[in-house]
């Protein structure tokens, strides 16, 4: 916190639990007018928590919160809201089947004495919004039709133009390309010089040192550090978030890497000019045994249909999916999984059933293998009970709701359902995203242990960390078509940016 | 006990209270539907000397059964997160159907078409299979939600009925359903042992079997079942050919124990049965509850309807009264999914 200036939001003592589960346990924290405060920690350590605290989310907690030096409690996110504070959800929470200028005023639409909406200054006004924000988006198009990252910035501006005091960012750049992220930072830059408090919540810790003031670290539930942005390194605050030694975890990719010269492996899935209407054009691809094809490309490239068309969720328009020496397309995703394909989807809420047991996730995709009529429980706990073993997920309890764990070992489960029975073709989308870095340690080891394995796997991202730190090949795709390869050569992220 | 044995034994004490008091909010789905039937028994035992005894059990059991048969396939497509509102046309048409094709009185006036009794069984199953599977493939095939093409298959088995009795009643069923439906053994009624044992097999199916967890894990997140591989358009389709069995049967065995086959003759069941596995406790939103909560809001309404007989009660009164019961179920229902989201978030 900047010297001298005293703190608008003051919160002490806060403790939070979910049935039974402490989420945060005596947190402080202080935000001042005319800063920007980041907050990192690994997934689960209790940041998400104490900001919808703040944002009137959750409304039952102890310990005391003081608003311009007087206390007070939120009942809900409306009582926040008439309070000044707003904030930027980690999923998307725009309505896709209206325009823009419908998304960006968003209940507070302009209305005439009658209440009747004036559409055309709504339209002026939020094309105008935008534009302060460095969005050229037609305030009139259906917000669903614009890239995902837009939409994101659509959401952002929003919130900022508000005229909120306090705003609270939470994983705002995890969509956003570089020139972005860019703008996205000029803007909150303005808003803390004109005295707006910000929180800012990211894995990418070289954006939190960039932007923030002063940078606060959280560890299972607890502040383990609070520091100014200037006085730290990425090294010091991996450490405090993981409590050893962690800044050789993360590399940077900075410095080139080189990938390994083309294998004689026998191919054993082959993309073959696949179409899917204005998302993909004539995509052709093979991956070969024991090796990691990483598929990268900006938000909207195309990459999260061609995964759906891979495990056969969608239908491509033409073109076939060649496995083993069988040419087809899958009519479902059941047809795929017979064919020996595996499927993790870039988020971990449509791959898992949280209300159930941890046991019967890691099973539901084998189950025909382990029984014909009836289940069989004690073989389900086992292979469950070896995976957890094998996949160091924790807690280690095979009855336990799979939503009261953490999310990077949610993850984890993701992956574990597909690995009793190993599968020929791995296909993953994003499959760190959003991890912290032990986590995201923890899966891009598993992932080499299977490429060992022999089994080929494809990685799809938008994060070009997540592709160096995997990938044998890359393959890099623009706008539905492969405008890249990447094989037996030295490699960037500035190159692997450059091409997409 | 060494103090790490009574430092743990502590903790857990601590402890209990709190995972009590989650326990008791997460079960609260099973917990209220039971409530509600220890409450409304004792309030009609007390309210009523003919209740509380062993004959009026028999007729509250007898009462509920063709329900019961109706219910437990519509436990399956609601724990799917989808509806059937044919069930009752289908049971309908199902009932005639069975007469259809047995000699009846010279005095029935339909042109019938009299069969050996196990074929006019069969040709009924097999006529509300049929109308099953129209109703999952347009689910599945064609992408119908299930309210809309359920709403559609409910007037064409109406219709199909209309066109088979034309008005008119038919008395005869094979002697076989005759049996099940309407004579005793040992003083219990083959329909409640036959609603018995349809809901012992739907709760064994549902817990024991691959389809069982398929059915939970579906109706728990659809899109995740499908993203593991799992054939949803196959277990939904099912699902549906399988409510129309069950109406099929509870509508044969139906006829024979009101003694006669006609239209809009089961009219009431399509409620009856939605309300019975919603009271239960089985969520509107899939993959919660099962048989043992739609037994419970069987009785529940059992309970209710027969109940209010013996306290004499306006008839009028009593619909609006069994309206109220059924939306005070829906809003525990809503409410349940609520707080268990919460504890679990």
């Amino acid at each position: 916190m900047p010297q001298g200036r005293s703190p608008i939001l003051e919160l002490s003592g806060i403790t939070k639990t979910f049935g039974g589960v402490e989420a945060l346990r005596g947190v402080d924290f202080a935000l001042s007018a005319g800063e920007i405060h980041g907050l990192v920690g690994e997934n689960g350590a209790g940041k998400s928590t104490l900001m919808k605290i703040i944002a009137g989310v959750h409304a039952e907690f102890s310990g005391r919160f003081v608003l311009d030096g007087r206390e007070t409690r939120f009942r809900s996110v409306r009582d926040a809201r008439a309070a000044g504070i707003a904030m930027v959800h980690q999923e998307l929470s725009v309505v896709p089947d209206l325009s823009v200028a419908e998304n960006v005023f968003l209940g507070a639409q302009p209305t005439n004495r009658l209440g009747v909406v004036q559409w055309r200054r709504m339209a002026r006004e939020a094309r105008e919004q935008l534009a302060r924000f460095g969005i050229d988006a037609d305030p009139l198009s259906r917000l669903g039709d614009l890239p995902i990252g837009l939409q994101q910035l659509i959401e952002i501006a929003r919130v900022l133009s508000s005229g909120a005091r306090i705003i609270i960012l939470d994983e705002p750049t995890s969509a956003l390309s570089p020139p972005e992220v860019e703008r996205l930072f000029a803007t909150l830059r303005r808003l803390r010089d004109a005295g707006t408090g910000i929180v800012f919540i990211s894995h990418f810790i070289e954006d939190i040192l960039r932007v923030s003031d002063a940078v606060t670290v959280f560890r299972n539930g607890r502040k383990v550090a609070d520091t100014p942005a200037a006085a730290t390194s990425k090294g010091a605050l991996i450490e405090a978030m993981i409590g050893k030694g962690g800044e050789t975890l993360e590399e940077s990719y900075t410095d080139e890497i080189a990938l390994p010269p083309p294998s004689d492996r026998p191919v054993v899935l082959k993309a073959n000019r696949l179409s899917l209407a204005r998302n993909l054009q004539d995509v052709s691809f093979q991956v070969r045994s024991g090796e990691v094809l990483g598929i990268y490309g900006f938000m909207g490239c195309g990459q999260l249909e061609l995964a759906r068309i891979l495990f056969g969720k969608l239908s491509p328009d033409h073109g076939t999916v060649v496995i083993g020496d069988d040419e087809k397309t899958f009519g479902s995703t059941a047809d795929a999984r017979r064919a020996g394909i595996a499927f993790v989807a870039e988020s971990r809420r449509a791959m898992l059933f949280l209300q159930e047991p941890v046991y019967k996730n890691i099973s539901i995709s084998i189950l025909d293998r382990l029984s014909s009529l009836f289940l069989k429980p004690s073989r389900e706990r086992a292979i469950a009970a070896r995976q957890i073993e094998q996949l160091q997920i924790r807690p280690a309890a095979v009855e336990l709701e799979l939503g009261m764990l953490s999310g990077g070992n949610q993850q984890k489960v993701a992956l574990a359902k597909w690995l009793s029975y190993p599968p020929r073709v791995l296909v993953l989308c994003e499959p760190t995203r959003g991890m912290d870095v032990g986590a995201k340690n923890d899966v891009i080891n598993i992932i080499r242990d299977l490429r060992a394995r022999g089994l080929a796997v494809i990685v799809l991202s938008t994060e070009p960390e997540t592709v160096l730190s995997l990938a044998d090949r890359i393959i890099v795709l623009k706008r539905g078509t492969v405008v890249r390869e990447f094989s037996n050569e030295a490699i960037s992220k500035d190159r692997l940016l450059e091409a997409a | 006990m060494t103090t790490d044995d009574s430092a743990t034994a502590a903790a857990a004490n601590r402890k209990r209270p709190r995972s009590f008091a989650a326990m008791l909010r997460s079960q609260m789905r099973n917990i209220a539907p039971f409530v509600t039937l220890i409450c409304l028994t004792g309030f009609f035992a007390v309210a009523s000397p003919s209740f509380a005894t062993l004959d009026n059990l028999g007729n509250i059991l007898t009462q509920i059964s063709v329900t019961g048969i109706i219910a437990v396939g519509l436990t399956f497509v609601i724990l799917c997160a989808e509806i059937d509102l044919s069930i009752a046309s289908i049971a309908n048409v199902t009932g005639i159907a069975v007469a259809y094709f047995t000699a009846q009185e010279s005095y029935v006036n339909i042109a019938n078409m009299p069969m050996p009794g196990w074929a006019a069984i069969l040709l009924a199953l097999g006529l509300c299979a049929m109308l099953g599977l129209v109703n999952s493939l347009g689910l599945t095939v064609i992408g119908i939600p299930s309210f809309i093409m359920t709403l559609a298959m409910m007037q064409i088995a109406a219709g199909i009925s209309a066109l088979l009795v034309r008005g008119q009643i038919a008395y005869k069923v094979p002697p076989l359903v005759s049996t099940l439906g309407s004579s005793s053994i040992g003083g219990v009624p083959w329909i409640v042992i036959v609603a018995a044992l349809m809901l012992l097999g739907g709760h064994l199916v549902l817990t024991y079997t691959r389809f069982g967890r398929y059915i939970y894990m579906v109706g728990g997140n659809r899109e995740a079942a499908e993203y593991s591989g799992l054939n949803v358009k196959l277990i939904l389709g099912s699902v549906m050919v399988i409510s129309a069995i069950c109406a099929g049967i509870g509508g044969m065995l139906g006829v024979a124990h009101f003694g006669s086959a006609q239209q809009n003759e089961f009219d009431s069941y399509l409620l009856d049965s939605i309300a019975a596995v919603v009271v239960g406790g089985t969520s509107l939103f899939g993959g919660r509850g099962g048989i043992p909560n739609t037994i419970v809001g069987l009785c529940v309404l059992g309970v209710l309807n027969n109940g209010l007989d013996h306290v004499n009660i306006d008839s009028f009164l009593k619909i609006l009264i069994r309206g109220l019961i059924l939306l005070a179920a829906l809003v525990i229902n809503v409410y349940a999914q609520r707080w268990r989201d919460r504890t679990a978030e």
